[in-house]
């Protein structure tokens, strides 16, 4: 058994399936038991992959296209994506 | 908190929403297998962002809403014997069986209690000698080898007043039956990623080749889900069926090494009824040989069970995908969190819980009515 910190909160958990932590290590835990030690390599790696994801894109954007982008930003109460009337609602007023 | 937050920008994630609408040139049809995703899918809105044509299907993913009604009134059963202490997880307590639910049961005078892990029931069976504790062993591979551990446990301090009430299911089977269901309408999937933390995705390649289908690991944050769809949508408009793993901080090939070693002990495949669903075949898992002592169904002979599910839920419906939890007449009305009919309004991880708790109220229909009244306005 181990100690995990939860954000400020600390629970006992079971690493027998993660021999590999170290103290300092981020794991997931289900149950009492931690799972999967996060890979920090890899978080670092897919952050930065996503924050380059569509940058160029945006700042080449003008016009129309980003026009319509802005009208384009989500809305509540829409089980299915068929919003589109409330977008009218807006032009309307 | 780390590697949390960054996993949920907003602004990122617009841009990925865009990247998803700018390479989709036709409808498709994702599915995602875990409850926990449904719920930060609604909660975070992400099936609003993605462009028109682009449906999030909701999978069966939810352990506690596919336990099936027979077993429900089983741990009814047990619980209500004197003698017995009663462990489940909390979200177990409030899932309606045929006449009681377990909050009844322990109001009745049944020692009913909530743990935060199975190894908490272990402590409990080795401090009162003089009752039977029985744990609701209910989950998908995520939550098995929790349990699997238990009973070793128990095994090993030779506690002979300990047992599992198991009703474990498995993702693979599960998809394979959802693939060939008829009228399936799924193109892709994504693939639980806590399941694929334990389990890896090593058993997943045969699926894909085998019925075409694009399948993702995928976490649980807005990114990870936004990205989990990027990437099925590029398969999908490319025709390629590959295995994708989008969750790398978590998952690797092979999985959780030392936890399926003891998953493969403690356990072994076995043909399981969804609720909701029916039998699939090779789907779950049940003790095996070296275990079945520790099996509270062998153990406590329950039988003469008769079960009834409600007529209004349509529970069924929504975790086959079939309808979206608004669309059932008993919705937010007969049916709430508070007084659920089905266990899909139940669990944490239940896909009407999920549309209850994020003001999900309306209908296809009604959007489509109330849309209409906003344009003439």
């Amino acid at each position: 058994m181990g100690r995990v910190d939860f954000g400020g909160v600390v629970k006992r958990v079971c690493l027998d399936y993660v021999p590999e932590v170290v103290v300092g290590d981020y794991t997931i835990v289900h149950v009492g038991f931690a799972l999967s030690k996060i890979d920090e390599q890899e978080a670092v790696r897919t952050l930065e992959v996503f924050r380059q994801m569509g940058v160029l894109e945006d700042e080449l954007a003008d016009g129309e296209d980003a026009f319509e982008r802005a009208a384009a930003a989500p809305m509540s109460n829409c089980p299915d994506g068929s919003c589109a009337p409330q977008v009218l609602k807006s032009t309307v007023n | 908190m780390k590697y949390l937050t960054e996993f949920r920008n907003g602004e990122i994630a617009q841009r990925m929403a865009r990247e998803i609408a700018s390479i989709t040139t036709r409808p498709w049809k994702i599915m995602e297998v875990c409850g926990g995703q449904t719920h930060s899918i609604i909660k975070n809105g992400i099936d609003q962002m993605l462009p028109a044509g682009v449906e999030m299907i909701h999978g069966p993913g939810c352990p506690v809403c596919v336990t099936p009604l027979e077993l429900i009134d089983k741990a009814l059963a047990i619980a209500a014997q004197p003698g017995v202490i009663f462990c489940s997880f909390g979200d177990m307590l409030r899932v309606p069986g045929t006449d009681a639910d377990l909050f009844q049961i322990k109001g009745a005078g049944g020692d009913v209690r909530v743990v935060y892990s199975p190894l908490d029931a272990v402590d409990l069976a080795a401090k009162n000698p003089d009752k039977q504790v029985v744990f609701f062993g209910v989950g998908f591979e995520t939550t098995a080898p929790a349990n699997a551990m238990s009973v070793h446990m128990a095994k090993r301090r030779g506690l002979k007043n300990f047992s599992l009430l198991v009703s474990h299911v498995l993702v693979p089977p599960a998809i394979a039956a959802i693939l060939e269901s008829p009228g399936n309408l799924v193109q892709a999937f994504l693939l639980a990623g806590h399941v694929n933390s334990v389990m890896g995705y090593w058993e997943y390649p045969p699926i894909a080749a085998k019925y075409k289908v694009p399948l993702v690991v995928t976490g649980f944050e807005p990114l990870d889900l936004l990205d989990g769809i990027r990437r099925a949508v590029i398969q999908l408009e490319a025709g390629t069926h590959e295995v994708e793993n989008a969750y790398e901080r978590i998952v690797t090939f092979d999985g959780n090494q030392p936890a399926q070693k003891m998953l493969a002990e403690v356990f072994e495949v076995t043909d399981r009824a969804w609720r909701g669903i029916g039998v699939i075949p090779k789907s779950g898992w049940r003790l095996s040989e070296a275990y079945r002592e520790f099996d509270a169904e062998l153990r406590f002979h329950i039988t003469g069970i008769h079960t009834v599910e409600s007529p209004l839920c349509r529970a069924g419906d929504v975790l086959r995908g079939a309808i979206k939890p608004a669309e059932c007449g008993a919705f937010g009305k007969e049916c709430t969190p508070r007084h659920p009919l089905g266990a899909t309004m139940v669990s944490s991880e239940g896909a009407c819980a999920a549309y209850y708790n994020y003001g999900r109220f309306l209908s296809a229909e009604e959007l489509a009515t109330a849309g209409s009244g906003l344009t003439h306005a």
